[in-house]
């Protein structure tokens, strides 16, 4: 395995466990101002504030509250959470440590995807490191009023566990089917107590913050998306791998950087993200633009789109969970209906029956994954339908063999 | 299934119910420890994970057949996980996933008759930008080309039989 980083991070000058002693010199509701005052959003995808969830989970009233790390990393073409795992573990457990803190909680618990699972001994030696300099068991940090330990909880392969309310079900010895929210995990999380989840770069990222201060970082990027960002840059480029970049770049800075300037088409954000043409190269990757968690995939000027927009379908139809019927059955749909294009058996009527199934989808589907499955295939049906449309069954069968 | 084989399966589930508590919580870990043992979860272990836990068995195989690293049936004693999610797809993963099919004798979703090697298809292992990957239990190989499939390969049937012949860890 080489290694994925290609440009210097933030993570590697930021002192181990710096961030943490600087955040335990506040008092809780100071290191929630201090977070609220960086404008960090989520970094998993979704983008929600970081400052509200504590403040949330903090508010809340319970005998027991949890931090949770989500390290179930699933998003097609992400890879940077094993990255920040693997070399920069300790940053991780800091971003945990201060937010449990901050919302007053008692354990921490990492739920690390099992395709990871390699990375577990190294993250239990890490952990035992801690509990043995005092920074993690009672009195972390000399606080006396202040115990945490971190577990670490295995998942056991399912994409839709990444999705918070799945990953409690799943940690509570359920299914991973999402819940409905409200309530929200912040007031019924994992045992029915106040959770505040958290992806891993976001915490590695407070524990910067704290190292650095809340200027350094609202300082970087866009007024609505502040600070830098990982990405996960894989596909058809000179040098794929994990790059930081400011949070607001546009997609052909970013291509230029990685050696990809000849793509025909730029996946933003996963399969579940959107299919960028080259002609919107000049949009910026931040929350009021393109949202995504930092999955870019690369799509070079010889690649099939409909080939890709398949793997994605393929992708869904078999990690959908099955609860909710727009997604269960949607995705099957979709799938079906790009095999008809690709045997070139596909009226431009049922090509509209399929984008209205996306649509509603979008709307009706219980959790993120069967609201955002169709946005790929949907992207790729606006910017490429010269494309897909009118293949010659022949062709295709030929293709085929 | 032999009384004996029964008993040192109560053992051991009753074992890990000691160790991980008898709540709801615990069932995944439980789980684990028998897929990691066994190479599968049969129905005859659920029946014992719910009497300990105080569930109903239907609830233990909903939670076992809905996450992909379960298996209710048994698993060769390497699986073999290519990913064919698309950059891994984009870099080669058919013809790495043909040379599999036609070294191991078998398609994907299948074991070897000798109960060595199951071989399945992964969903994003996480190293797009290194494929493509594929996991053999819980090592991670990447950028695989169809030519080091049978070194791979090779390798796990000369760690079981050293394992065999010289009862040594590989």
């Amino acid at each position: 395995m080489n290694s994925s980083i290609k440009n210097a991070l933030t993570f590697s000058t930021v002192e181990p466990s710096g961030g943490l002693r600087a955040a335990m010199d506040k008092g809780r509701a100071e290191i929630i101002a201090e977070v609220r005052a960086s404008g960090i959003r989520g970094r998993g995808g979704a983008g929600f504030p970081t400052s509200v969830k504590w403040n949330l989970a903090a508010a809340a009233k319970s005998d027991r509250k949890f931090v949770v790390c989500n390290a179930d990393e699933g998003e097609p073409g992400t890879f940077k959470d094993r990255v920040i795992l693997s070399e920069y573990a300790g940053l991780v457990f800091d971003g945990m440590t201060i937010a449990a803190y901050a919302i007053g909680a008692t354990t921490g618990i990492l739920y690390l995807r099992a395709e990871y699972t390699y990375l577990r001994e190294h993250l239990e030696k890490v952990l035992a490191e801690r509990r043995a300099k005092g920074l993690l068991g009672q009195g972390v940090c000399g606080k006396d009023d202040f115990e945490l330990d971190i577990q670490i909880r295995m998942g056991a392969g399912a994409y839709i566990c990444g999705e918070e309310t799945a990953l409690i079900e799943s940690m509570e010895g359920q299914r991973g089917e999402p819940r409905n929210r409200p309530p929200f995990p912040v007031d019924t999380g994992f045992t029915g107590r106040p959770t505040a989840v958290n992806n891993v770069e976001t915490l590695a990222w407070v524990a910067c913050i704290f190292a650095r201060g809340a200027d350094w970082f609202k300082s970087v990027g866009t007024g609505k998306s502040a600070g830098l960002k990982l990405f996960s840059v894989s596909g058809d480029c000179k040098a794929p791998g994990v790059y930081e970049f400011p949070m607001g770049i546009t997609v052909a800075s970013l291509l230029e950087a990685v050696g990809g300037q000849d793509a025909k088409a730029v996946q933003i954000g996963g399969a579940s993200g959107y299919c960028v043409p080259a002609g919107e190269f000049t949009r910026t990757i931040a929350y009021e633009d393109i949202a995504t968690g930092g999955s870019i995939i690369v799509i070079g000027r010889e690649r099939d789109m409909l080939k890709v927009a398949e793997n994605f379908m393929e992708f869904f139809a078999d990690e959908s969970c099955g609860q909710c019927t727009p997604c269960r059955l949607g995705n099957g749909k979709l799938l079906e209906g790009i095999h008809l294009l690709q045997q070139g058996r596909c009226s431009m009527q049922y090509l509209r029956e399929l984008c209205s199934l996306g649509e509603t989808m979008q709307l009706a589907s219980k959790c993120g994954l069967g609201q955002s499955s169709p946005n790929a295939l949907l992207s790729i049906v606006k910017h490429f339908q010269s494309e897909i449309m009118g293949r010659i069954p022949a062709a295709a069968a030929a293709a085929r063999e | 299934m032999l009384i004996t084989d029964r008993e040192r399966l109560r053992d051991d589930i009753a074992g890990w119910a000691g160790r991980y508590g008898r709540e709801r919580s615990s069932l995944l870990p439980i789980l684990q420890e028998i897929q990691k043992k066994y190479r599968r979860v049969s129905d005859h272990a659920m029946q014992i994970v719910a009497d300990l836990l105080g569930i109903h068995p239907i609830e233990v195989y909903g939670v076992a057949s809905f996450y992909s690293f379960l298996s209710l049936t048994r698993q060769g004693k390497y699986v073999i996980r290519l990913c064919r999610t698309i950059s891994c797809d984009m870099a080669g993963k058919e013809s790495v996933a043909q040379q599999l099919r036609n070294d191991l004798g078998i398609g994907f979703g299948q074991t070897t008759p000798d109960g060595m090697f199951t071989l399945e298809w992964a969903n994003c292992l996480g190293m797009c930008d290194q494929g493509p990957a594929m996991l053999v239990n819980d090592k991670v190989y990447t950028q695989v080309t169809p030519q080091q499939v049978n070194d791979i390969i090779e390798q796990c049937r000369r760690a079981v039989s050293v394992f065999a012949t010289h009862n040594k860890e590989h």
